[in-house]
């Protein structure tokens, strides 16, 4: 039997009313189960059937009210939604937070770590450019020297003792001084000195401008230095540390005569 | 919510989901049990009665064994039934009539409460006089099919047809 020939049967109108028999109950049961028209059929004529019923009393409704009062609640079993189990879950998000705080710190000391590298860096150039505008001061106040018509220029030639060295003397009279150039001296030894002499010429005599204590540790080996004689050679001499009275002559690098 | 969910939560004691079913089906209940004792007080009376019996026998009920209606009809069927047979009752029976529910159908305050009343009146006085009988049997009085076949004098077959076929007209009316 299909279900269209069981709903017409029917016996579903006996099964809602509960006129069957229990093992024709538990047939239908299964049809329903089996046949969601068969279902929907049963639903269908239960609902006519409880209309049908509800119009044959007469009072108004009675409430739910009634009969609350009376209804024997067990105490509710306490059931707990979700057993306490590992809650991964939360494990993870304390791990996730543990991992961005460290991420964090590493981050922020990163981060000041190469501040302070770009401070420092930044304090080097910041003297780079210092010595370079310095530097470049001091080239352009000696091309300003070279270009002035009013300084005398001096080659210092070598002399026995050194021939290949060689220096120049810029000779500025107004200013009293003198811009030496000795780029072309050897270093000198350990203990010892260049010492600058004025010379007058006849009687020959020297007169101590100085010693070039900065030598080695000047790099443009040029040295301004105050000349108030009335200079007619300039000679640099090799002396013991601290300088000497008297040009040791033995020791003479270079020597140049002012032309006249 | 399904009704099944419903249930389930009724044998589970949960009051509130019983109210909902108390709702669907109070009037039906109150319906069959006035039919049968034609009283109002005493429909009242047994209507709750019904509804805390079921509520206490809840875990009874089982969807294999029929549906949660019908059970509900039993119940309510057999406790106005008892009380027929009280002595409470046998008292009170001169002051009763005979009406089928059909009767109280047609005399019904609830007849004025929905806009399937009309056409519900219209099809309960225009069904034959073996329909009107065999609805009540079955349903309201809760009669096999045997029983039903023997009180009415019709075969076996002709009950389920004809019974179909009442039913059909009525879902008919009532759109379902």
């Amino acid at each position: 039997m299909d279900s269209k020939d069981y709903i017409a049967s029917g016996i579903l109108e006996l099964y809602v009313a509960g006129s069957l028999s229990e093992k024709e109950n538990q047939e239908v049961y299964e049809a329903m189960q089996k046949y969601p028209e068969v279902l929907a059929e049963v639903q269908s004529i239960e609902n006519a059937i409880v209309k049908l019923t509800a119009f044959s009393k007469k009072d108004s409704a009675y409430s739910f009210d009634s009969i609350k009062n009376q209804l024997k609640v067990e105490q509710p079993k306490v059931i707990p939604i979700s057993k306490p189990k590992t809650n991964w879950l939360q494990y993870s998000g304390w791990a996730a937070s543990l991992l961005i705080g460290s991420i964090l710190i590493f981050t922020l000391s990163k981060n000041n770590q190469l501040k302070q590298q770009v401070a420092s860096e930044k304090e080097v150039l910041e003297a780079q450019i210092d010595s370079a505008s310095t530097n470049l001061a001091a080239a352009e106040k000696l091309i300003e020297v070279f270009r002035d018509k009013d300084i005398i220029s001096v080659p210092l030639a070598g002399q026995t003792v050194s021939p290949t060295s060689y220096a120049k003397v810029y000779w500025d009279k107004k200013t009293n001084s003198i811009y030496l150039d000795a780029k072309g001296l050897p270093e000198p030894p350990k203990g010892k000195v260049y010492q600058v002499w004025s010379l007058k010429l006849s009687p020959l005599t020297p007169t101590s401008l100085g010693t070039l204590d900065s030598f080695t540790a000047d790099n443009n080996k040029i040295f301004t230095i105050t000349n108030a004689n009335e200079s007619e050679a300039f000679g640099i001499t090799l002396e013991p540390a601290g300088g000497s009275l008297s040009p040791t002559l033995e020791q003479l690098y270079t020597l140049g005569a002012v032309s006249s | 919510m399904s009704q099944e969910q419903l249930i389930l939560q009724f044998q589970q004691k949960d009051v509130k989901a019983y109210e909902k079913l108390y709702n669907m089906y109070c009037d039906s209940i109150s319906g069959v049990v006035n039919n049968i004792v034609k009283n109002d007080d005493v429909t009242q009376e047994i209507t709750q009665d019904v509804f805390i019996k079921a509520w206490n026998k809840a875990d009874t009920y089982s969807s294999k064994k029929g549906r949660f209606f019908t059970w509900l009809l039993n119940i309510a069927r057999n406790a106005a039934i008892d009380y027929t047979r009280s002595k409470k009752f046998k008292q009170s029976k001169q002051n009763l009539n005979a009406d089928f529910f059909v009767d109280i159908l047609e005399t019904s305050s609830n007849l004025d409460k929905s806009t399937n009343t009309i056409g519900l009146k219209e099809f309960v006085t225009k069904l034959g006089e073996k329909c009107k009988a065999v609805i009540e049997l079955i349903y309201f009085k809760g009669f096999t099919q045997k029983e039903a076949s023997e009180e009415l004098d019709m075969p076996l077959g002709t009950i389920k047809t004809r019974n179909r076929t009442c039913i059909g007209e009525l879902r008919t009316m009532l759109g379902e």
